[in-house]
């Protein structure tokens, strides 16, 4: 994975790519209009001040309103990425969407993968809050998909009822869905589905384009719970990204619906690994042979996925930036989680808890969607290792609690290994 | 903010790669968008940065009913009409009943040339209201101003309002300031305006920064009310229970035009043009942008064969009460002219008057038992 942003270039792809020199911001000054197609006598748009134009955020409780400083502002607002990408557009999600006094949302996206570099001076402190203290100035992302490191991962079915395991990846080359146009869009959809055609044995799959769904496939689709839906959430929405819908977005699944691939929605690509029990092992071992399959794939021709030591994995959103792994299983903890020290166990073991819909939703009778807090400082191995032995611990608490016998809280473990 | 850079980017993909799937939309702009069109004005953009796919996009994004058939563009700026003209002209021609582009637009907003409007029977006629838009010159529009522009849109519309004295002397209230009580008393006199929850102005960019520079002014006596930042930079609306429409329109036109006074000295006149009329951000308001109606009650007639027909021919348009795609609540609709571009407001609000003064009289008809049938108009 190359660390700095020169793209690989190959003869197969139809599209210009820009080989950037050097990290750093690149400063774009202003742009005096090149083309007067009006008639006489228009004028060209007032700039105002960065001063009248930096946004109100005195009722905002996002990352990005607690770290973007007027000061910040005025540095980056005249800037853009090559691609064109402002940090206005970037931050118009926590622009518009205050958030709530108890949920610290993100506030701001990227729009392509220089986004990260050329407006650094905003996302490094938020990506140091929300990664709980990672600082991308000094720090490396470690990346290990070696799944035989595993120790353990086969849990009671009596009280795991699912295992699984998500990532997110995308295309170097190719904007992010903020800013793609339909054109890079559609190109992320060719070049996946065609590495995702090379896929055999167990990974053999199918892709179903969501502009074309017959009733019956979408029925199918609903009853395995794969389908994804055009985003109402304005968080997604006021970033631009449902723009085109349904152009290009799909999904591809494995015969055995175990290995899952949703393409073009809040990222270029969303990579799930999944099954019914609690076989966490099992699902880590094809989510990583999956990855890296499909890596291979892309990379035959002349692709690769965006990287660097120093953030991982480059995605959409910075709170998926590094593994971009959520680990987790169902879990039924019918008594430990009326214990009062639940939140204080799940907490130390660097858990989280959900309800089953997912996040943001509540727990239905007393099963827990329990996953990893952490995504970036950590690997994919430690990640879920980690899952797998606070999952164990809990599943201990609540045979203890069964036999009313007391449990501890653990110490806290480490965040950065 | 220039997106110049952001279209050069785009312009490194095909045509066919970028062309919008529109098989399966039903807007005007689908209906006029080639490929021809689309790769003649994809290269430009207007002084402001504003595109072809900006214009587009919420007409990509939202395919429309299949029975209701919406424009699917918008206008970012001034420009954005002439600038793309290859799309806006076929498409206000669609809109605006085959309006040419070499046609001239006439405005008139001298309420004395109205005739009648005083006498519509009140026991029918429960309120009267005109409305209209106005984008201030110089300023870009809501689907792509900066918070810059639109905080001097509200700067300068607080300033041409609060100098307005008589029956016109009111207050503004800005949105992000609100207090409850008087969020409350605003919710009651029906002026309060929400955040836009309809997806074709969200995904037109019209709800960034809410409530930033958002807010309503009116008049003590409540009749006379404008809306800052909202679908356009100004909505105007005079309005009154009954059926005094000609004092509507009056105090409609006499606002408007001490507005548009205190605009103009600050070098800051309204878009206007001879073809388009005054320019606001959606196709479907240019001309006069004047929506002039009642709400009346018409439960025997609204029930009758011809309903449809006689709205028609008098070119007026039905809704319910609660505004544009609502239904009806008893026998209660709100009638209001169904042109915009290529007559004046005097026309179109003499439209209104004459003819919810005729239905009026087939509803008393049809009380009566008698038939309308010699009564039903020629095509205006």
């Amino acid at each position: 994975m190359a660390g700095s942003f020169a793209r690989v270039l190959s003869s197969k792809r139809k599209v210009g790519i820009l080989s950037l020199v050097g990290a750093g911001s690149l400063t774009v000054g202003f742009f005096m209009n090149r083309e007067q197609h009006v008639s006489a006598g228009a004028h060209v748009r007032r700039i105002y001040p960065p001063s009248a134009e930096y946004p109100d955020l005195r009722k905002h409780n996002n990352c990005m309103a607690s770290h973007l400083t007027p000061a910040i502002y005025a540095k980056l607002v005249h800037k853009s990425t090559p691609n064109g990408y402002t940090l206005d557009e970037a931050i118009q999600t926590g622009v518009d969407n205050p958030g709530h006094p108890f949920i610290k949302t993100v506030g701001m996206v990227a729009g392509d993968e220089e986004s990260y570099e050329v407006f650094a001076d905003i996302f490094n402190p938020i990506i140091k809050e929300r990664h709980n203290g990672y600082d991308p100035c000094n720090m490396k992302h470690p990346t290990d998909l070696d799944s035989s490191k595993i120790r353990g991962g086969l849990f009671d079915e009596k009280y795991v009822l699912s295992s699984r395991v998500r990532t997110g990846r995308s295309i170097r080359g190719l904007s992010l869905p903020p800013a793609c146009t339909r054109a890079e869009r559609r190109e992320v959809e060719r070049v996946v589905i065609d590495a995702l055609g090379g896929l055999r044995g167990d990974l053999t799959g199918k892709y179903f384009s969501l502009t074309q769904l017959t009733d019956q496939e979408q029925q199918q689709l609903i009853d395995d719970h794969f389908l994804f839906d055009k985003p109402v959430s304005p968080l997604l929405t006021c970033s631009g990204m449902a723009r085109d819908w349904p152009d290009a977005r799909g999904i591809w699944h494995n015969n055995e619906k175990t290995f899952l691939v949703w393409i073009n929605e809040e990222d270029h690509t969303r990579v799930i690994s999944m099954e019914k029990g609690g076989n966490m092992k099992r699902v880590f071992e094809r989510f990583c042979r999956g990855l890296q399959e499909v890596e291979r794939l892309i990379q035959e021709k002349g692709w690769e996925f965006m990287w660097n030591e120093r953030l991982g994995y480059i995605l959409t959103c910075p709170s998926n930036l590094g593994t971009g792994l959520r680990a987790g299983v169902h879990v039924s903890l019918p008594r430990l989680c009326k214990d009062p020290r639940f939140a204080k166990i799940l907490d130390n073991l660097r858990l989280q808890k959900r309800g089953t819909g997912g996040v943001d939703t509540a727990a239905v009778g007393n099963t827990f969607d329990i996953s990893n807090l952490d995504r970036l400082g950590q690997s994919e191995v430690q990640l879920v290792q980690t899952v797998i032995d606070g999952v164990a611990y809990l599943i201990e608490c609540e045979k203890r609690l069964e036999k009313g016998q007391d449990i501890k809280i653990p110490a806290p473990i480490s965040q950065f290994k | 903010m220039t997106k110049n850079c952001n279209n050069d980017h785009k312009m490194k993909f095909s045509l066919e790669e970028e062309f919008p799937d529109l098989s399966l939309h039903n807007n005007h702009m689908a209906k006029v968008l080639t490929k021809d069109i689309y790769s003649k004005l994809r290269p430009k953009s207007t002084p402001s940065g504003f595109t072809l796919d900006d214009c587009i996009q919420t007409g990509v994004d939202n395919p429309g009913h299949p029975f209701i058939m919406t424009v699917g563009c918008v206008a970012g700026d001034e420009e954005s009409y002439e600038v793309f003209k290859e799309l806006f002209d076929p498409i206000i021609s669609d809109r605006h009943g085959g309006y040419k582009p070499t046609d001239k637009h006439v405005t008139d907003l001298n309420f004395e040339n109205l005739k009648g409007g005083d006498d519509l029977d009140p026991n029918y006629v429960l309120s009267s209201r005109v409305r209209t838009g106005r984008s201030i010159k110089g300023i870009t529009l809501p689907p792509h101003n900066s918070r810059g522009e639109r905080r001097t849109v509200e700067k300068l519309s607080i300033e041409a309002l609060n100098s307005l004295d008589g029956e016109f002397k009111g207050k503004y209230y800005p949105l992000k300031d609100m207090t409850d009580k008087e969020q409350e008393l605003l919710i009651a006199d029906h002026f309060l305006f929400d955040k836009p929850v309809s997806p074709l102005l969200l995904a037109a960019g019209m709800a960034r920064d809410w409530p930033d520079g958002r807010g309503i002014w009116h008049n003590d006596n409540k009749t006379f009310l404008v809306w800052v930042n909202e679908e356009d930079h100004l909505r105007v609306i005079s309005m009154q229970q009954g059926g005094n429409m000609k004092e509507v329109f009056k105090r409609f036109c006499t606002g408007l035009q001490k507005i548009e006074d205190v605009f103009k000295k600050h070098n800051h006149g309204f878009m206007w043009n001879e073809h388009l009329g005054f320019v606001l951000t959606c196709p479907s308001n240019l001309g006069t942008g004047l929506r002039g109606g009642v709400h009346v009650k018409l439960p025997k007639l609204s029930t009758h064969a011809k309903f449809e027909e006689i709205l028609t021919r008098l070119r007026l348009q039905k809704r319910g009460t609660g505004g544009v795609d609502t239904a009806s609540v008893g026998g209660v609709f709100d009638i209001s002219n169904a042109d915009r571009l290529g007559s004046s407001e005097v026309a179109q609000v003499q439209l209104v008057v004459d003819g919810v003064k005729l239905m009026v009289e087939m509803e008393k008809k049809l009380e009566k038992g008698e038939s309308i049938d010699g009564m039903i108009p020629a095509q205006k």
